[in-house]
């Protein structure tokens, strides 16, 4: 039977039950990705990055360094029909 | 930017947010699936698979001056967020030769720092100062 979930600001997740797949083989990998992230630090450059977008009744592309020469505010947060 | 697709975000914006903000949303939503952008902006929650209220102030230059982060109950200040832009805006103007103590805004007087400056601080900027 499927349980009703609380309607709250955080996205409910779900996942993998049961048994541990055995993943050994990704695991490198995983943390290969890790050890790459670079920690964003106040003084330093902003990564850069293309996203898609919504803008105005259009879908559009959206690249961080397209808006050199102005201020930017770049606000991340957990899901639409949420708040800011 | 969130983990939703450009789908999803017009769908709020034509049947809620146009509904707070006359035309819609005026800047582009962004979608970040999967969360890579999140993750190198250090915004990504793995566990839940969203991203926590990141608020990052970016100058003409591409260089982070400010950011902060919440987890997802507490919305932010956007008041505050115009006025740090504000402030930045002011010293980078100054070329460096000013700063803006606590609560500063517009209008209020801004530190010329110096050795002349230096334990006189009290004398130029008082407490209340701090607060509207």
């Amino acid at each position: 039977m499927a349980e009703e979930i609380k309607a709250g600001c955080a996205r409910p997740t779900g996942g993998p039950v049961g048994e541990k797949v055995d993943n050994k083989k990704e695991t490198p990998k995983q943390e290969a990705i890790k050890e790459v992230r670079a920690m964003v630090t106040v003084g330093k450059k902003a990564p850069d990055f293309t996203a898609p977008a919504y803008h105005k009744g259009k879908f559009v592309s959206v690249k961080l360094s397209d808006y050199l020469g102005k201020w930017v505010s770049l606000c991340f947060y957990p899901g639409d029909f949420t708040f800011v | 930017m969130s983990v939703d697709s450009v789908f999803v975000h017009k769908m709020w914006d034509d049947h809620e947010l146009s509904k707070m903000v006359k035309g819609g949303i005026p800047f582009p939503m962004l979608s970040d699936g999967g969360g890579k952008v999140g993750s190198v902006f250090g915004v990504y929650l793995e566990d839940a698979g969203v991203e926590a209220r990141g608020r990052f102030l970016i100058d003409p230059d591409g260089i982070i001056q400010g950011f902060e982060v919440l987890t997802p109950p507490v919305g932010r200040n956007v008041g505050e967020t115009l006025r740090q832009m504000q402030a930045f805006e002011h010293v980078r103007n100054s070329k460096g030769t000013e700063a803006t103590p606590s609560g500063w805004k517009p209008g209020k007087p801004t530190l010329k720092p110096g050795p002349d400056l230096v334990g006189k601080v009290w004398e130029v900027w008082k407490t209340s100062m701090a607060f509207d």
